[in-house]
């Protein structure tokens, strides 16, 4: 068995141990590369099917293709697709992208406020009230290929992301099954022990637990295992001709392609390996993270 | 494609609280080129802005309070590359505040390197550490001697260090470490490079070191054992197979193989491996997540192990181990707890207290009668219901568990012998008849179809004069108006039949055995079988289940007095309305998937 192959067996184990511990389950779908493997390993778990919804937190900022890839997949796959967002903040042009087209003047320390208070509000805010159901759910119709209101508004108590360890500091102090408490709060410093393979999978009422089966992965791996298993991913990922391409997805004002003509997923994986990207961290072309801003945003329920 | 077959490898950094485990992998991350551009440059800038010290240790302790604090609070993991092999690096927190921390990085490793301040020499949790490592199952280990600019690199004292805790690991019986280098992390001696400081130290350097770790051996060798994780039936989008799935976590099996589930002792044959987006297979083994359709249709649940019918795991309710207790109460007895041991999940009580190790020195024995938080303890505990399982030393996926306290895992530990309860022989007989058993043309899947519902036994318990049989003839009566195939077996007409030969004085233990089977054979003919334990002289009705393993016991404790304190399914007082009862016994079958929900 060869590393890759370890991987995906200790997530589709992972994944089991979710389904079966949680009777309200839900999965985290940002369209990326990660949480579209994390989709794949899904279908792996689950032999072909996914025995639970997917939701994504739409900012309304995504770059087009990526919607039109998530509404393609959710009805080739027959997906329980569920969107949220946060349409107060948006209807209150609440966002980093109103407040500097209102002041343009903004200093770069106050642009870095603005953003991560627009990150917490459409979403690690839109994703609290979407999981908690007291914001609106959209839930495709697989029938018509449109999104309707969701009548359940019950609370998820398991929610599997797609973090992986090696991002960034904070990210890598993770456990596989992860407790949020009532105010969806993370206590890095009181985190439960994780023995071998046995989880916590085991929660006080008000609380939920967040599953990353993707944690030992690493950006390299993630690759990899697209090209092995030839699974599909969004266009932006690649060089269309500009020299550019983005290498992680955000949101369109607060991430910037990096240059590079990588054109398909071989070409990334050399860049990756042995070209230019090979010491550059994957998320400095996002620009909320800075001096602990990451680790802040993570604590209050940012993925 | 050959850089893909390069080997990862795990390998987790402990010891005691400043003793320079962070250090130790930053320098070594800094040293193999496996830092992000520039994440040297703005940890040195953040150093220089915020007027501390550059350190190394910065790297790693990447969360606001552990910069803050200087310690590591958290495990966190890191990539590097040597020229062979690829690593993951766990750096474990030394804090015993953060043991449990430590202890989630340790379990992950496949090597582990622990770091001692020659200065300071062994500590506390340099002891502790080492302990755990042991009771993990973590069989390699190498120790740095760290900081030995701090002691002017001297031969004699590494010597000393490494004599002082050799002595202490090989007293309390834990693995030796391989080796002992002398390194200043700081100055990234003998890490990924030879320091000229250390002229007397002929052996590898740290990096050299673990290249030369060996990746454990497969477990495919072992004999096959595959905890039960889920019985899956996704009947969306036309699938109609029924899929047993789970982790060989020993072993291997390949289609046509007959296994065996245990504690039910229920035997299948494997007719395919089901997979998603993979080449078809005929054979599985040890590391794979994977599932079977099985050509006899049988009726497991999770928790129990699949193994070859040659070589299944024990059985038992009570197992003698080593556990480290994590939780904020401590370990008491009389108290419930949970047991996960492989996909089981059973209650489980603190029988007996062995021993409970001084965790600060490890040497010394003392007499609690609890087992406090930290603490390392030899003690049995006993399930309410047997489990399968296997020694940590035969197979460690099946010889390790966790204790749940409430909601929360509050120890492990590994399991170091199995201790007979009264039913072992019971169990024994069960498994050579089950194993050797000749199933006729119906299945028990195709009993369930018609019947509407599985079979099981239902027993009503207490003491004598308690109305126990009244209240089973009523049942018996009314699941069978409700359509069940349902037998009450009085416990008289099989002393007058099968105990004929039996003199009035025989043992009770042979009146429960003979009882026993005979709910045995109506069992497997697919009825519900409601008795009482009048029918074996009030004896204990878990020994009727250890000779009927595969069916569901519901045990219906009839106490007038309110004293009963026995683990049961339902309590009534026997005064209740006798509709109640009955529909609170129905309400149980179809909790327990015996009846199912439609009818």
């Amino acid at each position: 068995m060869d590393h890759l192959e370890q991987l995906e067996q200790q997530s589709v184990y992972i994944f089991r141990e979710a389904f079966r511990h949680f009777e309200r389950l839900c999965m985290l779908w940002s369209i990326g590369k990660d949480s579209t493997v994390l989709l794949w390993l899904a279908r792996k778990a689950f032999f072909g099917h996914i025995p639970f919804p997917l939701i994504h937190i739409d900012t309304s900022y995504k770059l087009p293709e990526m919607i039109a890839y998530r509404d393609r997949l959710a009805m080739e796959y027959k997906l329980q697709m569920i969107v949220g967002q946060n349409k107060a903040a948006l209807a209150a042009k609440d966002t980093f992208p109103e407040k500097l087209k209102a002041n343009p003047k903004m200093t770069a320390e106050e642009q870095a406020t603005a953003r991560t208070e627009c990150c917490g509000k459409l979403k690690s805010g839109a994703l609290a009230a979407t999981l908690h159901g007291t914001g609106e759910r959209m839930r495709m119709n697989l029938k018509t290929g449109k999104y309707e209101v969701d009548p359940d508004h019950a609370p998820y108590t398991g929610v599997i992301v797609g973090a992986r360890a090696d991002e960034e500091g904070s990210r890598s102090k993770e456990r596989y099954f992860s407790p949020r408490d009532k105010n969806d709060d993370w206590d890095v410093g009181d985190q439960p022990p994780e023995f071998w393979n046995q989880f916590k999978t085991d929660f006080a009422p008000g609380t939920h637990v967040r599953i990353h089966p993707l944690l030992d992965w690493t950006e390299l791996n993630i690759w990899e295992y697209i090209k092995r298993e030839n699974i599909p991913t969004v266009s932006l990922y690649y060089d269309q001709g500009t020299g550019t391409r983005y290498r992680s997805l955000g949101c369109g004002p607060c991430q910037s392609p990096i240059k590079s003509t990588s054109k398909n997923v071989d070409d990334i994986i050399v860049e990756l390996k042995s070209g230019s990207l090979r010491n550059i961290a994957e998320r400095s072309g996002r620009l909320q993270d800075g001096k602990h801003g990451l680790e802040e945003l993570r604590r209050k329920g940012y993925m | 494609m050959a850089e893909l077959q390069r080997d990862t490898f795990n390998v987790v950094i402990v010891g005691h609280v400043d003793h320079g485990k962070s250090t130790v992998v930053g320098r070594l991350l800094a040293d193999t080129g496996a830092l992000p551009q520039g994440k040297l440059e703005s940890v040195r800038r953040e150093c220089e802005r915020t007027g501390k010290p550059f350190e190394y240790a910065f790297l790693l302790d990447a969360l606001s309070d552990e910069q803050d604090q200087g310690i590591t609070i958290d495990t966190a993991r890191c990539f590097f590359k040597s020229k062979t092999r690829d690593y993951i690096i766990i750096d474990a927190p030394g804090h015993i505040e953060f043991l449990k921390n430590m202890i989630s990085g340790a379990a992950r490793a496949e090597a582990a390197v622990l770091v001692i301040d020659a200065k300071e020499g062994v500590r506390e949790n340099s002891r502790r550490h080492g302990y755990i490592l042991s009771m993990l199952g973590i069989r390699q280990v190498v120790v740095c001697v760290n900081k030995m600019d701090l002691v002017n690199y001297d031969q004699d004292h590494f010597k000393r260090v490494e004599a002082e805790y050799r002595a202490f690991l090989s007293g309390i019986g834990a693995v030796s470490p391989r080796q002992f280098v002398p390194v200043a992390a700081v100055a990234g001696v003998n890490l990924a490079s030879r320091g000229k400081e250390t002229p007397w130290y002929d052996g590898p350097t740290l990096l050299e070191l673990l290249d030369a770790l060996p990746k454990a051996p497969s477990k495919s060798d072992q004999p096959l054992r595959m905890p039960l994780q889920a019985v899956y039936k996704f009947t969306e989008h036309g699938d109609d197979r029924r899929i047993f799935a789970g982790r060989i976590e020993a072993g291997k099996v390949a289609v046509g193989d007959k296994v065996v589930f245990s504690p039910s002792n229920k035997i299948s044959t494997i007719k395919s491996i089901e997979g998603f987006n993979a080449a078809p297979r005929t054979s599985v083994d040890a590391g794979w997540s994977t599932g079977f359709a099985l050509s006899e249709e049988i009726y497991v649940t999770r928790g129990e192990v699949m193994s070859h019918v040659e070589k299944p795991p024990q059985v038992s309710t009570r197992i003698r181990t080593n556990l480290i207790w994590l939780g904020k109460k401590p370990l008491v007895r009389g108290r419930d707890y949970k047991i996960k041991l492989g996909t089981a999940a059973l209650p489980v009580q603190l029988q007996k207290i062995n021993k409970v190790i001084d965790a600060s020195q490890l040497d010394h024995r003392l007499e609690k009668d609890e087992v406090g938080r930290n603490d390392v303890a030899d003690v049995v505990l006993e399930l309410r219901q047997p489990v399968a399982f296997d020694l940590t030393a035969d197979c460690e996926a099946t010889g390790r568990f966790v204790i749940v306290d409430g909601y929360d895992v509050a120890g492990g530990g590994i399991i170091t012998a199995a201790v007979s309860d009264e039913l072992g022989d019971l169990r024994a007989e069960a498994r050579v008849r089950d194993f050797n058993w000749v199933p006729g043309g119906v299945t028990s899947a195709d009993r369930a179809a018609r019947h509407g519902h599985r079979s099981a036994l239902i027993m009503f318990v207490g003491k004598a004069g308690t109305g126990k049989h009244t209240h089973a003839r009523a049942l018996e009566k009314a699941l069978f108006e409700a359509g069940r195939n349902v037998y009450m077996l009085d416990g008289q007409n099989v002393l007058l039949g099968v105990d004929h030969d039996l003199w009035v004085d025989a043992a009770q233990s042979e009146l429960v055995r003979r009882f026993g089977e005979v709910a045995h054979l109506l069992l497997n003919a697919g009825l519900i079988v409601v008795s009482t334990t009048n029918a074996i002289g009030l004896a204990d009705a878990t020994a009727v289940q250890a000779l009927a393993p595969d069916a569901p016991m519901l045990l219906i404790d009839v106490d007038p007095t309110g004293s009963s304190t026995m683990a049961c399914d339902l309590r009534i007082t026997g005064t209740e309305p006798e509709h109640e009862v009955i529909a609170k016994i129905a309400d149980l079958l179809r909790h327990r998937g015996i009846t199912s929900r439609a009818s």
